[in-house]
């Protein structure tokens, strides 16, 4: 399962550096997309997986039983993701704020401000 | 024992921002609100950096849960005057916002989003664990992307775009790091980590991955030499107060969390980051100060400059010793107070010339010759002219870096700092001595909210400037504690 997850995080990041470095808003937008979930994977496998039974203290007992991973990674995307929510919304407003006033998709062409 | 009450730091800020929230449609009282609010977090600051030298290192754990799990607020001496800085920065750019800010920008919300930035700014300075700092970065982040795509010009979104997928791609190339630095050590909290590179735990390699991944994202948010791009494409956009603020401060505090990382945490961790930081300093001074020679518009090349001057930091951070950070932090001071008032310098300019192409200006001197002055304190002092302030940052990091024979880096910085000079007498030369073009667009008045945030600038750029050892002092502090981590 481990090497599955790590396989679809480089999976995501490549698709998502191939998005960015396509000259297109759009396209670009949907590589942020997947350059944060591809983060957010990485973290979620950091620390490794669990056995897959469910977390559930046994009864007389007051810990997990042995094998689980940390729960704090995953408490981190949990409000990674929440964030990266906040942000991509915002990108999206903004690419289509700037799409409609600057009438381009290409970014070759925003180089009014560069020097 | 009473201790500081550390939490007002980031209250402040925002209880004014929610207060601000209330007072919707009535820009007037939030701009009132807003100075009121910057200035209680000055005072704060200052009581701040007080309390911390008579007392040490203050400590809040949020929630009361106790470090390395628990959520922790330390303000040690390198927090402390940051957070003081911020204060007088924010002060400042709430006085400058109050003419500056169109209605239609403050219709928006602009007043709430700067304290949402300040808000940012404070927590990131604040925190003692690296996720955290993630967060504050966040709210810093999309403060700042609101502010910078306020007023819907198109040079503004196309500042925006550039600053935003770059900073965003930035901010997750950090969290994979903290989550690297999470996998191989097991801790988050910057003093654990430091104990616990010290004592070797996690392998050279995993934690080598993870400094891999925090010097890369610290470095775009801080503008270091290959990864600047975004800065000079965006810094000249937005209204001038947003621009001056973000000039002193954004940037700074990617200097902050380079210092904090790489000075501190991962100190022991000696392999490759800081000969990587080495080389990638002087390429960031020569690079910003040439990139500015070539440019016309003001803010540009003030923009240009903040790249040049950053590298000067992070090359006290490069050398790694307790004074060279000293000189750091002491420069990194000095920067804020300097570069944030010739953003205002810049304002001022715009609106009593008529533009910031310097081709398009010239003869403010026998308009306005106390703007001229104004512009005289910090421009020189940039430039490391003997008395001022930039001098003594300047010669502190001078003597770090002749200290260990770098006759190479000695020569660089030097001749650096004379083009940093030399465009500062474009600047001067163009806008005030030269003669006015015939088609320039005529003499505005100005109003006293753009005059009084410089003239306290360059008040605090002078004392600076006249006693230098308290700030020195202080600045050793902060390096000494920022070198000895407190015991867990």
């Amino acid at each position: 399962m481990e090497i599955l997850i790590i396989l679809l995080t480089g999976f995501l990041f490549g698709c998502g550096i191939y998005l960015m470095l396509r000259r297109s808003l759009a396209r670009m937008l949907i590589g942020i997309l997947f350059l944060g979930q591809a983060g957010n994977l990485a973290i979620f496998v950091a620390p490794g997986l669990g056995p897959g039974f469910s977390a559930i203290i046994p009864e007389g007992e007051s810990y997990l039983p042995a094998g689980y991973p940390d729960p704090l990674p995953q408490a981190l995307i949990l409000t990674a993701i929440v964030i990266g929510f906040g942000v991509i919304a915002f990108a999206i407003v903004l690419l289509k704020q700037a799409h409609l006033r600057l009438q381009v998709d290409d970014l070759d062409r925003m180089t009014h401000t560069d020097s | 024992m009473t201790t500081f009450p550390l939490y007002l730091c980031p209250l402040i800020p925002l209880g004014a921002a929610l207060l601000q929230v209330l007072l919707q449609g009535r820009g007037r009282a939030q701009g009132i609100v807003g100075v009121v609010a910057t200035g209680l977090l000055m005072i704060c600051g200052i009581a701040l950096v007080g309390y911390v030298k008579a007392n040490g290192t203050v400590v809040l754990d949020v929630g009361g849960w106790t470090a390395p799990v628990g959520v922790r607020l330390q303000a040690d001496m390198l927090s402390a005057l940051m957070v003081a800085i911020t204060g007088v920065i924010g002060f400042c750019g709430a006085l400058h916002s109050l003419p500056e800010a169109a209605a239609s920008e403050v219709r928006r919300g602009y007043h709430v989003v700067y304290q949402f930035l300040l808000f940012g700014v404070c927590g990131s300075f604040l925190t003692n664990d690296l996720f955290n700092l993630y967060v504050w970065f966040e709210v810093m982040l999309l403060s700042s992307f609101v502010l910078l795509s306020m007023g819907r010009k198109k040079d503004q979104l196309e500042g925006a775009v550039k600053y935003v997928v770059l900073n965003i791609v930035a901010s997750m190339v950090f969290l994979i790091g903290a989550g690297l630095v999470y996998a191989t050590l097991g801790t988050l909290n910057f003093s654990d980590i430091a104990h616990r590179v010290a004592e070797g735990q996690g392998g050279a390699a995993g934690i080598r991955l993870a400094a891999v991944f925090l010097l890369l994202a610290f470095s775009v948010k801080a503008g270091l030499f290959p990864l600047y791009a975004w800065l000079p494409s965006s810094y000249h956009t937005p209204n001038h107060t947003v621009s001056a603020v973000f000039a002193g401060l954004l940037t700074k505090v990617g200097v902050y969390a380079l210092i904090r990382t790489f000075g501190a945490a991962f100190a022991v961790e000696d392999g490759f980051v800081l000969p990587v930081l080495w080389v990638v300093s002087l390429l960031t001074m020569v690079t910003g100060v040439l990139g500015a020679a070539s440019q016309f518009h003001i803010r540009k090349i003030l923009s240009f400059h903040i790249i040049s001057q950053i590298g000067y930091m992070t090359f006290g951070l490069a050398l790694g010793t307790a004074g060279a950070i000293a000189a750091a932090i002491f420069y990194v001071i000095h920067h804020i107070l300097v570069k944030t008032n010739l953003f205002f310098a810049a304002s001022a300019i715009d609106r009593i010339g008529g533009g910031e192409d310097l081709k398009k200006t010239g003869g403010l001197y026998s308009k306005a010759p106390w703007l001229a002055a104004l512009f005289l304190i910090p421009a020189l002092s940039l430039g490391g002219i003997p008395p001022f302030s930039g001098f003594w940052a300047k010669l502190a990091l001078l003597r770090e870096i002749l200290g260990v024979d770098a006759w190479v880096a000695a020569t660089i910085a030097l001749v650096v700092g004379i083009f940093t000079l030399f465009s500062m007498t474009k600047i001067w030369a163009e806008a005030f001595w030269k003669d006015r073009p015939e088609d320039a667009a005529p003499v505005r008045r100005i109003h006293a909210g753009h005059v009084v945030p410089m003239v306290l600038l360059a008040a605090g750029t002078v004392v600076l400037s006249v006693y230098p050892t308290y700030l020195f002092e202080l600045a050793q502090i902060a390096a000494h504690d920022l070198l000895t981590p407190p015991a867990r």
